[in-house]
């Protein structure tokens, strides 16, 4: 044993550097492990290529300025547009906004002004839970509350929606008001400016339009939202712009109307049915890419 | 006093030892507002709850929690029970989470691990615009393209896999659970996919280039150091996204064939509880509409362990924590 040893070194130096068959086997395995991470890649983005392809094909003959303008008829075949419920979506949409951004940048401003460790964690736990809700929890909920006994509102569609922004909100601008660097505040208290002046003439302006993204990223989200909307203000006259939304009456909206004329028989009905959602998807998808943008510049201004 | 000082019991008194700390009224009504608008956030959830309880009382005192697992529901004979959606709600976001972690984990890795810098800045986007695009557009996309596509497959995978009793006999449309099985893995590899992505690239760059120093190939760095480090964190994205994929209501009311049926086939139509709410809410009279919102209960009970679950995972791991919330 000591003999081989001896005569026998365990590393050659002078062997030749080539992979032994073990070396290619987990080379291989390495590269058929990177390739399928690849093509799930490829798969997801795939489906969205066709989804969006599918939604551009069926739609895109739909869409015109008419399309955009007009109303739809009243009992279905071709002709028209969808322009109350374009008009319908933006006011009910709009309302919530005007609920869940304010509030929103105050449980931000909460969680990082004023929370202690506890109340904070409680909070941001509470955020979790609310932003896990599904919609349609949040339907019935708003139903109980404000359409039990009463008819379908545009405010309570709102208000739905409310409730599914407000985590979105709150959750990213906190993170934003995070990266304002800290020497802003400071400078503001070494002139003696007090803390809620700080806050509203340093903190918030520097974060304003990572604040934004957030709204405009919930704004994508809510305006998407169909079970709230199936619950809440479904029941409309197709052919009327109705804006009020505190009329004691559903607002006319896109999401529920691609779901309706999804489940319609007639050629006609679904043809429109893509149009909407071609609208729609654009208008989804603008918001997503204004959002991106301002994320862009906000990222830039405060130096990440 | 000094306790005192710390802990003021009344009001009045906290009142006057803050003016005499010097800070000013714009102070207070801001502390104020932020304190009543996160307040207000925790009693939204709390309410949420209690009308969903109180919703439920006239169902909950008939059926009790029998209503749970019974699997009658005829409104004809005011007879209720959710068993027919639970098992819907589980096998087809069961089939949606085992689909998806694997799809939406390897894009992580791709986008964090694999992809050259200027291809992660587009595709990233991209992957989260899928998860933009409204449920109700994926659902229409599953009745109409998909629907049909599945009912084309379904006679292969049949006699592949038609041992197992999932993979049972096709049927004449594609609305199945195994359609919305499918529309709910679209939706929800987005969400696994992107989190899994900001998990993978918080794992320290040290850590994966002494692997690689010691001898370790691309795929073994990712399976002896990033997915270990990050393997709760990795569950509980796939749990959010599981979440998801339980309450998603009208995506799967689209192409889920609502029937009041349990079948072992995934290629049967069935219901969830989700869909099944959307589909008849509000109800004819009150016991059905009770019954309704007993099922939103037994869908919030459901939702609300599986989220704090995430929660606690998330938690558990630290980075992830910080990445998940």
């Amino acid at each position: 044993m000591s003999n081989r040893l001896a005569t026998e070194p365990l590393f050659d130096p002078a062997a030749p550097l080539v992979a032994s068959g073990n070396l290619r086997r987990r080379e291989l395995t390495s590269r058929v492990a990177a390739g399928s991470a690849t093509a799930g890649a490829v798969l997801a983005i795939g489906v969205l290529g066709v989804v969006v392809y599918t939604v551009i094909k069926r739609g895109g003959g739909q869409l015109s300025f008419g399309f955009l303008t007009k109303t739809p008829p009243l009992f279905g075949g071709s002709g028209g547009g969808i322009a109350p419920e374009i008009v319908g979506t933006l006011v009910i949409v709009a309302l919530a906004t005007v609920i869940a951004a304010p509030l929103g940048v105050l449980v931000a401003l909460y969680l990082t002004e004023f929370s202690g460790p506890r109340g904070g964690s409680v909070i941001r736990s509470a955020l979790d839970l609310m932003q896990g809700l599904p919609s349609i929890i949040v339907a019935v909920f708003i139903f109980g509350l404000l359409v039990a006994g009463h008819p379908q509102s545009g405010y309570a569609g709102a208000a739905a929606l409310a409730i599914i922004m407000l985590p979105l909100i709150a959750r990213s601008s906190q993170e934003v008001i995070l990266l304002v660097p800290s020497n802003l505040r400071e400078a503001a208290e070494a002139l003696g400016v007090g803390q809620w002046r700080t806050i509203l003439g340093v903190v918030l302006p520097a974060a304003l339009s990572g604040i934004v993204t957030g709204v405009l990223l919930a704004v994508a989200r809510a305006a998407g939202e169909t079970a709230p909307m199936l619950v809440l203000s479904s029941i409309f006259p197709i052919n009327q712009f109705l804006v009020n939304p505190f009329s004691h009456q559903a607002i006319p909206n896109i999401p529920f109307f691609i779901f309706n004329l999804s489940e319609q028989p007639d050629p006609a009905s679904l043809t429109r049915a893509w149009g909407a959602a071609l609208v729609l998807l654009a208008m989804i998808l603008i918001a997503n890419f204004a959002a991106r943008i301002l994320l862009a510049r906000s990222r830039r201004k405060l130096g990440r | 006093m000094s306790v005192r000082a710390r802990s003021p019991r009344l009001p009045a008194l906290a009142l006057t030892r803050w003016r005499a700390s010097g800070r000013s009224l714009g102070d207070g009504l801001l502390f104020g507002l932020c304190v009543a608008a996160a307040l207000l956030a925790v009693l939204t959830l709390v309410e949420v709850a209690y009308q969903v309880i109180t919703g439920s009382q006239d169902a909950l005192s008939k059926f009790g929690l029998g209503f749970i697992w019974h699997s009658t529901w005829s409104p004809p004979f005011s007879q209720y029970g959710a068993g027919v959606f639970v098992y819907g709600t589980l096998i087809s976001s069961a089939m949606a989470m085992l689909l998806a972690m694997p799809i939406g984990v390897s894009i992580g890795i791709f986008l964090a691990l694999l992809a050259p810098a200027k291809l992660r800045a587009v595709i990233g986007p991209l992957v989260e615009l899928l998860a933009a695009v409204p449920s109700v557009i994926i659902g229409l996309w599953g009745l109409i393209v998909l629907a049909p596509f599945v009912q084309k497959i379904e006679p292969g995978l049949n006699s592949a896999l038609g041992f197992i009793p999932l993979f049972g006999a096709p049927q004449t449309t594609g609305a199945s659970v195994f359609t919305g099985g499918l529309v709910l893995t679209i939706m929800i590899v987005p969400i696994i996919a992107s989190l899994s992505r900001d998990l993978f690239l918080t794992v320290p760059g040290e850590l994966q280039d002494g692997a690689a120093a010691l001898g370790a190939t691309r795929w073994e760095v990712i399976r002896g150091v990033v997915l270990p480090t990050t393997a709760s964190g990795v569950i509980a994205a796939s749990v959010l996204g599981l979440g998801r994929a339980l309450g998603e209501a009208i995506a799967v009311t689209q192409v889920i064939g609502n029937a009041n049926e349990i079948h072992a086939n995934l290629f049967a139509p069935g219901d969830t509880l989700a869909s099944r709410l959307a589909n008849l809410f509000p109800g004819t009279d009150p016991l059905f509409h009770s019954a309704l919102f007993y099922l939103a209960l037994v869908l919030l009970v459901i939702g609300l362990i599986t989220n704090l679950f995430a929660q606690w995972l998330g938690r558990r791991f630290d980075v992830g924590g910080q990445v998940l919330r």
